[in-house]
């Protein structure tokens, strides 16, 4: 009940629309824009089908890991398809660069801004088609037919034909090449209005289908010892004891370890423990945060790249009446989404498939070609349903140990990890730490933004500069007249990647407490002093002054509750999120969060909130408790015990304000993210007076 | 040995090792999938099921101390997502990513069949043991309150009882 078919995405199309026929229309995202009509039996390069018995199915060449792709995505095409909301099925193709551009996926936030247009171009182009198939049809001008709810209307005499009785004359026209009129949002009858998930049904009755719920036929399950410090490598290993476990059918060496596949995940797992393992644990083995911090600190201390520069700050510090220095840091963070890290993979000598829940097919593809020995055409790559991602399943390395092992053993196999091997071998959120300086002029404005950000580079370097290590922190908004960032990448062995919101996680942390602690030092109320600064950003000030409004900034709290403020501009969205907070028995409790976002268009509002609450619990968590550790090499948190995400019972009250927006669309699943810890730590400096400059918050910072 | 247990409201016999988790019997070797694997070590409720009515976390029940006991998953909450708690889910929209919420759907169901109308109090005593990463705990919240007030909705487990 459980085996998937195999979606050859070609045969799949080819099958259904020898069954049906259909309207299939092809388009480029995001670098094009170009239309294509194909015929059913031609390339299948497409994204839309509606087919004969008039369902439109959207290929979704992203994921769906919580954000709401796929019911956002939907809403844009049916809006302008006029079509029938409940009728829309969606399927994730293949990867196929050629119709869906190099990186195929779901990254920086990007999917409703790289669709808003395209998508609605392909509606409203299918629909014109649809009518001009109509209007021949009937042999009338095409000004007396009208597009509406799954059919073209004949507006005098009433008459309807479903989209499904014109798709087959519809795809023998030619594909209007003049600019097809789009509506204008006042017209829009389903986008801007919350509009509940397509997914929701099936993730509230078990039926979606995650990477964990793939099963192939002959598959064996497996579980991967991974050497437990970093970089460290198989020496020797002794498999006789795990498998003489029940139901441990065979142990392989790959490179990233020694894996034990049996016929349950249980067994497997109860191999591995079994297994004997000697390891040449390399040269991480004396590494400790401790090493790790000592090379931050002492790279700070020196200048680094310049990721900005403006005016004189030399000029600037030796003639300011007040200087202002701190040193801010985070730890590594794992992304820990609930389903542990999955893959299933079947290598055969001329071909490999995967199934996997992944942020990137691209990558998947990439990587699951080289670990095959295959080239990319040979992969075909299912994508399921993620159960989380935020970063994490954007690289692909638990793809690659899958067709490893698949290789190896010479049959399917689905690769679990466990929830210690999550957090031990992740790609990490990069510890970070800069050193700011700032100075104050007459009036207490600052005349100075200099920073000394090190932080581990996994992006690429670009003279010198890894823009994932100072965004947040680089392209303030505020005005300051001298500005110097410089940078440093150091690299400490530990592995890196995009963590939801990237650097803004840790840099906008460090840019709104060092500003709040200027506002301190000018003796001047954290929202006047932003408000400022902010003069020529309208739309940071928009969400500034919505939030402290809604919040009720000016007005008295009650005994005991404190409020922070931070704000901040990432992914094409703006937020300030103000922050209510008490202190007891030694703990800080959040108690309200108000947001106020300015993400341009707004395609649902539901999914809008969904994703503020969700960004502010994520970003919350992390800075609440959120820390791996490193000693002699390896990471020392394990399971939720001791990396233990916000519970419910925790949970803040959270108010999420939308300004209204004609803009474009702007990013929305990690908006939120970074402004609550520095909200939070702001609000708790008024408790105490003293600075929070180190995440997470520890009891002695509550004294 | 074969072990029996009612799974969903109807005889089940497994053999497997009796010290091997309630979880993996339902996800493996039954394929009943909608039990999803999280911590294996009780502190994130992902595997939560109902044993003789009681919210327990699967991946800690070895199979043999089911044996003789009634076993409901979400896959026997209801047989077309008519439970009171996914009616309500579905009403505020709850899940995101989705891989927590039949955890937290038994959880919740759990203790609308102890609570018909349950505190704010209650529920974060109920519902703190499963984990969401995406952070859907006010929707859970509001969910919970919601299906309480269906009317009569919270005594009734359908497809599960004997």
């Amino acid at each position: 009940m459980n085996a998937i078919q195999k979606l050859d995405r070609r045969s799949f199309l080819k099958t259904s629309a020898a069954a049906t026929g259909g309207l299939i229309l092809g388009f480029y995202l995001p670098e094009h824009n170009q239309l294509q009509a194909q015929s059913a039996a031609g390339k299948l390069n497409a994204y839309v089908r509606i087919g004969a018995d008039d369902f439109v199915t959207l290929y979704i060449h992203k994921a769906e890991m919580g954000q709401g792709t796929v019911t956002s995505l939907s809403m844009l095409l049916a809006e302008e398809l006029e079509c029938d909301w409940k009728k829309i099925r969606t399927e994730f193709p293949g990867v196929d660069p050629v119709a869906f551009g190099p990186m195929q996926g779901v990254f920086g936030s990007m999917s409703v801004r790289t669709s808003w247009e395209p998508l609605r171009k392909a509606g409203a182009t299918a629909a014109e088609m649809l009518v001009q198939a109509a209007a021949q049809k009937w042999n009338v001008p095409k000004s007396q037919c009208r597009a509406e709810n799954n059919s073209v209307v004949n507006l005098t005499t009433k008459e309807r034909l479903s989209y499904g009785s014109l798709v087959e004359a519809a795809s023998k026209l030619p594909v209007p090449q003049q600019g097809v009129a789009l509506k204008d949002p006042t017209q829009f009858k389903l986008v801007g209005k919350s509009q509940k998930r397509m997914d929701t049904p099936a993730k509230v009755t078990g039926k979606t289908t995650f990477g964990i719920d793939v099963k192939v036929p002959g598959m064996l399950y497996a579980t991967l010892q991974r050497s437990p410090v970093f970089g460290g490598k198989v020496k020797t290993f002794d498999a006789a004891k795990a498998k003489a476990v029940p139901g441990v059918k065979q142990v392989v060496q790959i490179s990233n370890g020694v894996a034990v596949l049996a016929d349950n995940t249980w067994a497997a797992m109860e191999g591995r423990k079994a297994l004997v393992v000697q390891w040449d644990e390399g040269p991480l083995a004396t590494t400790t945060s401790g090493t790790i911090r000592k090379v931050f600190a002492d790279m700070a201390e020196k200048p680094g790249a310049v990721a900005r520069k403006e005016g004189d700050v030399a000029a600037a510090l030796s003639t300011a009446p007040q200087k202002i220095e701190a040193v801010y840091e985070v730890p590594y963070l794992s992304h820990a989404p609930m389903e542990p890290l999955n893959a299933v993979a079947h290598v055969r000598a001329d071909g490999c498939d995967v199934w996997s829940g992944m942020q990137i097919q691209s990558i998947a593809r990439e990587t699951a070609a080289k670990a095959a020995g295959l080239p990319p055409e040979k992969v075909q790559i299912n994508t399921v349903y993620l159960g989380g991602g935020f970063g994490r399943r954007g690289g692909a390395d638990f793809i690659a140990e899958a067709v490893e092992i698949s290789k190896a053993a010479g049959i399917p196999v689905k690769l679990q990890w466990t929830r210690d091997d999550d957090l031990q071998h992740d790609t990490y959120r990069p510890a970070s730490y800069t050193k700011f300086t700032s100075a104050l002029d007459a009036n207490g404005m600052p005349t100075v933004w200099n920073a000394r950000v090190v932080c581990p580079s996994f992006a690429g370097l670009r003279n010198g500069v890894d823009r994932t290590g100072v965004e947040g922190i680089a392209e303030i908004r505020y005005a300051i007249p001298n500005i110097l960032v410089e940078y440093h990448p150091p690299d400490v062995g530990i592995p890196t990647s995009y963590w939801r919101s990237v650097g803004y996680s840790h840099n906008t942390f460090f840019t709104e407490s060092f500003l709040d602690e200027l506002a301190v030092a000018a003796k001047q109320d954290p929202v006047a002093f932003r408000r400022k600064l902010l003069a020529k950003a309208p739309r940071m000030l928009g969400v500034l002054e919505l939030a402290a409004e809604k919040a009720g900034w000016d007005k008295p709290l009650p005994s005991g509750r404190y409020r922070g403020i931070s704000v901040v501009d990432n992914l094409g969205s703006f937020n300030a999120q103000v922050a209510e907070v008490s202190l007891e028995k030694g703990k800080v409790r959040v108690h309200r969060v108000v947001c106020a976002v300015d993400c341009g268009y707004v395609v649902n509002p539901a999914i809008v909130v969904q994703q503020i609450e969700s960004g502010i619990v994520y970003g919350l968590s992390a800075a609440l408790r959120g820390e791996i550790t490193i000693d002699r090499g390896r990471v020392q948190q394990t399971n939720f015990n001791n990396y233990e995400p916000l519970r419910i019972d925790e949970m803040p009250v959270i108010e999420t304000y939308i300004v209204p927006s004609t803009n474009p669309p702007g990013g929305i699943g990690e908006a939120s993210t970074p402004a609550i810890a520095p909200a939070v730590t702001n609000a708790i400096f008024r408790a105490t007076g003293k600075r929070i400059r180190k995440l997470p918050i520890k009891p002695e910072d509550l004294a | 040995m074969a072990i029996e247990f009612t799974l969903n409201g109807k005889r089940q016999s497994v053999d497997v090792p009796p010290q091997m988790p309630l979880l993996w019997v339902l996800r493996d070797t039954l394929g009943l999938t909608g039990t999803k694997f999280g911590c294996g070590l009780q502190l994130c409720g992902a595997c939560t099921v109902h044993i003789n009515g009681i919210a327990t976390r699967s991946c800690g029940a070895a199979i043999s101390s089911v044996a003789g006991k009634n076993v409901t998953t979400i896959e026997g909450l209801s047989s077309d997502g008519a439970h009171p708690i996914q009616r309500a889910w579905v009403e505020a929209d709850v899940p995101q990513c989705g891989y927590c919420q039949s955890g937290q759907i038994m959880s919740a169901a759990a203790l609308l069949t102890r609570k018909a109308n349950p505190s704010d109090t209650d529920i974060d005593q109920a519902m703190r043991g499963n984990l969401c990463r995406c952070g859907t705990y006010s929707s859970i919240r509001e969910a919970i309150h919601r299906a309480a007030r269906y009317a009569g909705g919270s005594k009734v487990e359908t497809g599960g009882a004997q």
